[in-house]
Order: structure tokens, then sequence, then C-alpha cells
């Protein structure tokens, strides 16, 4: 006889995606040599570090994570990643972007973004290494671009991406063979939404840095944006700072990545205004996507996250 | 980790939060797919501003009277230059019931590889018609394609009814003609149901154009159709797909195997086999992270540990001792072809199959299908781009199968050139010995 603890044996739908990501890692894991976990401190990052730690649990996660140090990081940022790492035991690899101008890996001719050089850092970071697969916090519903990107992406020895060459991904059986030089950028992310995201940074009672929730902050107004004050970013003209109460939708380099004025210092009350809020993280927030509508695909076929 | 402690209050808050439909749209160019995606995604508010906003300032710049919804759903910046969406994309929306992945598959270029691919992994398949051109060779093929991937409901929506004054005359007689087609496919569940996709009617509110239609709106069926069910709750597999081994101080003994539970249910103090090798042992407990099951079904992701030491290593599988998938070389499957270069016997392929891969030879194609009349085709010995066909495989090891039939996560396969190393075809098993 069999007692039917479940009516109907439903799992909810943040469970599903939950499995299906701890699926991802763990083939990743068993079929890769040398995987890395690509780590911004963003939120994103941090709910892969968390189904990662689950996918493995009670072992540790059995492969590093990999920052790139813009240089202009939040120093919030950089205080939750310390946490994470150390809570879990696993080895950080941090690749400054800085270093990189100085090794003439990428060239700062003073109108390149930092988030433009990461991508240089990151592929000679990815290089370097000899990883042959790098996890991503990308998701489809970001973007438009990215709603056809797969979950394992093939990057050619360049690390650049071909629409052409991705694989077709049927089921959950990923295909990751590789040539030589080649590597696969996996997306475990990839079916959830932003506010799956939150529900689930909600759920797990997981620490996030403390810039997503509202807090006072000196600012100022860049191209529509609002800016934090900091050393980085001197003032232009006409510029001038004010004290007001925001919240960060993104983390990344600071000098681009504008505020939204918000009361919400809860997750119950980011949901709440996620849901009415009618613009896209990237649209609102990042300086850099902005320029054009296929900014982002442009990047992409770089090798950008 | 203690006893097990997830309360049945506590499940049974967890099944009352949304679930989760995936469904795939197919539709020939023009019948209205990305006006109706971006209508359900504008109507479930699932369309931000900017979005909504570049759409609309691209639609004033091309000159036309109404936003084109169409453009929401526009893809890759080549594809756009070439007016034609040549991939499969995904797209999100959620209502305060449940989640939904629209798998959307275009409608021409490599149109069949495309359509498997997205109903590989759908619940539901939605077959878009021109009310005004009726059922064509492209609707009928999509519905064969979603019945041999076994995609458990269907639903035809009619389109455009209002360049046909909603009549109930031509819905009706192209429900009739589907009905009738569908009886020679396999399909569980079929719905169909006339809409317009430009106007609204009968996507998410019931239209007053058609008080002759007794139905729910497409939004509403979508959000009440039951899928947890369709999955096989009776016949327990489990593939093993990576060993837990912490070697710490804390968890010293401590081996489990984590994997996705594929079919059937499992629970601690079951008797099971470990396949190929035969051996029995009894489940002693069932982890999700921190937390300890009282059982597990499908598809979640847990980590299960045995009584017994026994050898357990990735691509094995746990099974029922007298519930078992037979270990099979010699392998009969329905295969879509997804490359240029013809798909012929005594080709060598790699073979990846659950958590196992393997090497397979391909030792006769017996038939092409014709996805538009079913019909055999057992003259050619080859399957083209596209095509999809009947062939027999032997592969180096054993594969732990089922027929696709009665599972879609241990019958199905795919094959990987292993020179170029892409993924070249997907198949779905009829039997195994
Ligand atoms: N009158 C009418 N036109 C429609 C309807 N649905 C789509 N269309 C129009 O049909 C054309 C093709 O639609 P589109 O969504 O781009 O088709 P797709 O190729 O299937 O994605 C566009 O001009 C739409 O505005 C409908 O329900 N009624």
């Amino acid at each position: 006889m069999t007692t039917a603890t479940h009516v109907d044996y439903r799992l909810s739908q943040l469970d599903e995606l939950e499995a299906e990501s701890i699926h991802i890692f763990r083939e990743v894991a068993a079929e890769f040599e040398k995987p890395v976990l690509m780590f911004s401190g963003g939120k994103d990052s941090i709910v892969m570090l968390r189904l990662a730690e689950k996918a493995f649990y009670p072992a540790k996660i059995p492969f590093p994570v990999l920052q790139v140090d813009t240089g202009f990081d939040f120093p919030e940022v950089l205080q939750t990643r310390d946490n994470w790492v150390n809570r879990l035991g696993v080895r950080l690899i941090v690749a400054s972007v800085e270093e990189a101008i100085k090794d003439g890996v990428v060239v700062d001719d003073g109108k390149t973004s930092r988030n433009r050089l990461q991508i240089g850092t990151l592929l000679n970071a990815i290089e370097e290494e000899g990883f042959t697969a790098a996890f991503g916090g990308g998701r489809r519903d970001e973007e438009k671009a990215r709603a056809k990107e797969r979950v394992y992406s093939h990057r050619d020895e360049f690390g650049q991406w071909d629409p052409k060459m991705q694989r077709p991904e049927l089921w959950s059986l990923y295909n990751g063979r590789l040539h030589e030089g080649e590597h696969m950028r996996i997306f475990p992310l990839s079916n959830w939404t932003e506010l799956d995201i939150w529900h689930y940074i909600g759920r797990e009672g997981i620490e996030i840095p403390s810039i997503y929730f509202s807090h006072q902050r000196k600012v100022f107004e860049r191209d529509g944006m609002l800016l934090t004050e900091s050393e980085f970013n001197p003032l232009r003209s006409g510029e001038s700072v004010e004290e007001r109460t925001v919240r960060f939708r993104t983390v990344g380099d600071l000098t681009l990545t504008g505020c939204v004025e918000s009361e919400a210092d809860t997750i119950d009350k980011i949901i709440d205004e996620i849901a009415i809020a009618r613009v896209t993280e990237r649209g609102a927030t990042r300086g850099d996507d902005r320029f054009s509508e296929a900014a982002m695909e442009d990047r992409k076929k770089e090798g950008y996250f | 980790m203690g006893t097990p402690d997830l309360t049945k209050a506590q499940v049974a808050e967890q099944t009352r939060e949304m679930d989760l439909l995936r469904f795939a749209t197919a539709g020939s160019v023009d019948d209205g797919k990305s006006t109706l995606i971006g209508r359900l995604l504008l109507d479930s508010k699932s369309i931000f501003e900017d979005q909504l906003e570049a759409v609309e300032s691209t639609s004033k710049s091309r000159g036309y009277d109404y936003t084109d919804l169409a453009l929401l759903t526009d893809g890759l910046r080549s594809e756009r230059e070439q007016g034609i969406t040549i991939d499969v994309a995904y797209r999100y929306f959620a209502t305060p019931n449940r989640k939904f992945i629209i798998a959307d598959t275009p409608g021409h270029v490599q149109y069949t590889r495309n359509m498997v691919t997205g109903a590989s992994t759908a619940d539901l398949g939605l077959v878009l018609v021109d009310a005004r051109q009726g059922l064509t060779e492209q609707s009928r093929r999509h519905a064969v394609i979603l019945s041999l991937l076994r995609v458990p409901h269907l639903v035809l929506a009619v389109n455009k009814m209002d360049l046909v004054d909603y009549s109930e005359e031509v819905f009706e007689k192209i429900h009739r003609e589907f009905q009738q087609f569908a009886t020679k496919l396999n399909i569980p569940d079929l719905e169909v149901i006339p809409i317009s996709a430009l106007k609204g009617d009968n996507v998410v509110n019931r239209s007053e154009n058609m008080p002759w239609y007794e139905g729910s709106s497409l939004m509403h069926h979508l959000e009440h159709i039951h899928v947890a069910s369709d999955r096989d709750l009776v016949d327990v597999r489990f593939p093993v797909q990576y060993v837990v081994r912490p070697k710490s101080d804390d968890h010293h003994d401590y081996r489990g195997y984590g994997g996705q539970v594929a079919g059937g249910v499992l629970k601690p103090g079951d008797e099971v086999v470990v396949l190929p090798s035969g051996m029995t042992s009894t489940i002693q407990g069932i982890d999700l992270f921190e937390t300890e099951l009282e059982e597990a079904y499908p598809p979640m992701s847990v980590t299960v540990r045995l009584d017994d030491d026994v050898d357990v290593s990735r691509g094995d599988m746990i099974a029922r001792v007298k519930n078992a998938p037979k270990p099979s070389q010699d392998i009969d499957a329905m295969v879509c072809w997804m490359t240029n270069t013809p798909l012929r016997p005594r080709q060598k392929l790699a073979i990846k199959h659950t958590t196992r891969t393997a090497r397979a030879l391909v030792k006769d194609v017996q038939y092409r299908l014709d996805v538009n009349t079913l019909h055999r085709d057992q003259e050619t010995k080859e399957l083209g781009l596209n095509e999809i066909g009947r062939i027999q495989l032997r592969t180096t090891v054993p594969l732990l199968c089922d027929p696709y039939s009665k599972n879609r996560t241990t019958g199905s396969f795919i094959l990987i050139d292993e020179a170029t190393g892409v993924t070249v075809g997907a198949g779905m098993i009829l039997s195994g010995s």
C-alpha cells in the first residue's frame, strides 16, 4: 500500500527550477575537466552559488569561483563575496582588469567601459587557467538576444559565440563535447526570471549585498541615471551630489551602474516593487547596454558573459 | 540529518504554490504566432515598459498603424535583417497560478529540427492555423511531430477569426477535419479554440464575438490543464549522475548518489536494484540539501543513500527489483536527423542516453517517415537533414532504457558526431534488446 503524502505529486515551479539547475551543475561537474563559476557578487551569481552548494552537499563545491575585479566594485559586494566564499570553503580566483591593462591583455583607451574591458580580462583568465566550462548567471528573460541562448553555450578558441555553431538542446541531454582550446559557457539559470530569483532568495534566506536594499546614499544624475558619488567617478560640470533613498537593481562597475529611488528594504517589498516596476533591470540601470538595441548581441559575440 | 522533517502540512503548502507549464508553439509563417505570443506576454503583464516603447517606436518608424506585437518576440539581428526567425527561442510569463515557458519554434528553414527540439521538453503543443486557409500540410506536420515527441496535450488555435466574421461554420469545418486527422496520431488530449490574436478574442477572456463557442479561452485552458499526472509515477528510474563523497571529517562515511528522478516514487526502505551490475540494496535515505525526504518523484534532483556498500557510479541506474529496464545493446528507435551529411548504415556515432555515454553503430535505416502523409518510405537507406525515420543501433555498452512511449527521459537519446562534437540526431526508443 502506498501512502499518498502528495495529493498529486506536483512540484512548485521554484522547486522544479531548482531541480533543473542542480541537474545542470552535476552534469557539468561530472563531464568537464575544469569547470569554474563566474561570480559577479550580484544576486544571480549568489543564487548560482546556492544551487551549486545544494548540488554537491554535504561535499564542497568541486570547482573554484572566478571574479573579474573591475577595480570599481562596490565594497559591499566584495564583502558579501568574501562571506560566501569563506562559508563554503571554495577557492576564489580574482582576475583584475587593472592588471590586465598593465599586462597589455586589454587596452584602456579611455572610451571603453570597464564592463567591456571585463571581456578580455575574463577570456584571458579562462585561457590561462585552462578552464573548459564557465558557469554564468545569464537568464533568457533578460534580453531579446538571450532568448535563444542554450544552457550549454559553445565558445570557439577565441572565446566567441557563433549563433550558427550552437547545438540543438533536447530533453535534459546536454552535449559537452569540446575541441582543444574551446570552452563552454553554462547557464544554469536559463529558465529563471528576475522574479524567480527574488522569490528564491527570500525563500532560502541567503545573504545578498546590502546595496540591493533601500538605503541613504549620496548620488548625482548623469544621462538620466542616478550614480553613486565615488572617487572613481569625478563629477562633470553641472552635476551635483545629493542624498537620496535608493537601492540598486544590478551590481557591477559602480561608475556605470545606476540606482533607483526606492523604499524597499526587505525582499518582500522588493518583489512588490518589481512586480509593478515596468522597466527591465538592464534598461533601468546598465549604462553600457543602452547604446543600441543590438548592443547586447554584439558583446555576446565577443565573449561577454 | 535526523528523521525526515518535511511534514505533510509543509508539503501541502508547497504544492499550493505556483507550478510550471512548458509549451511549444508551431505555425506556418504569417499564421500569427508572434502576434499571439506578444499578446500573451502583454496581457499577463510580462512586457516591460522599455521593451514596449522600443516596439512602439519601431512600429511607428516603419509606418504601421498599430503596434506590431510580433516585434516583441523578435530575435537576433541577422534574423531580424532577413526578417525571419531561424531558431528556438524561449519566452517566459506568469499568471498568479502558473509560470509558463514557451518554446517558440519558427516556421521555416530547419523546421523539423527546431520543432523537435522545442517539443522535447514540452507538456503542451500549441498549433496555429489561419482560419481563412484552414488546415495545411504544415499544420498536419506540426501535429505529427508533437505526437511523435509524445507531447501529452495539444491545442489547435484557429486564428484570425475576425477575418472570417467569427463564423462558427468555418471553425467547425476546421475542427472536424483536424479531429479526424488526429485519430491517426497519438494525442491523449486535444482542444480546438477559435481566436483572434490581433483583436484578443478568446485569448485571455471569452470572446463576445463568438457566443456559439462554449469552451474556455486559451489562457484559461493553459492555466488549468493538469500536467503532473503526465509523468510516470509508477516505474522507479533513477539514473545516477554524480557520486557525492565529501571525504571530510564531519561526513567521513557519507556516500550518496546524486541524480534527477526520471520515473516512479522513491522512498527510504525501498528495496532497489542497481543496473547494470544487478546488485540489490535498500534505500537508506534521500537527501535534498539539509533535508531528509520521505519520498522523491520526478523531476526532483536528490541524493540517494543505500544501505550496502555496493559499487555504484555515474551511468548506473537505480530501479525496483521487480520493475527494472532491460540492459540493451540493440536499440530500435525513431530518429530525427539534424545535420547536412546524411545518416547512413555503418556510420559510427557517440550516443548520450540519460547519464550514460557510449558509441553506437548504425545497423540499419529501416524507413523514412513522410511527416506529411505518414507514409513509410522503405526504399531510402539514409536520412537527410530534418528527416525522421526508424533505425537500428548497436551500442558498445548496454543502455538502461525504456520505450519512449513509457518514459520520455529513459526513452530518449542524442547522437553526437565524434569528429565535430555537434549534436546530429535526436532519438526516441521503440524497444531495446
Ligand atoms: N486580422 C488579423 N490579423 C492577424 C491576426 N493575428 C496575426 N495577424 C496578422 O497577420 C500577420 C502575421 O502575423 P505574425 O504574428 O507576424 O505571424 P507569424 O509569422 O506566425 O509570427 C501580421 O500582419 C499580423 O498583424 C488576427 O487574429 N487577426
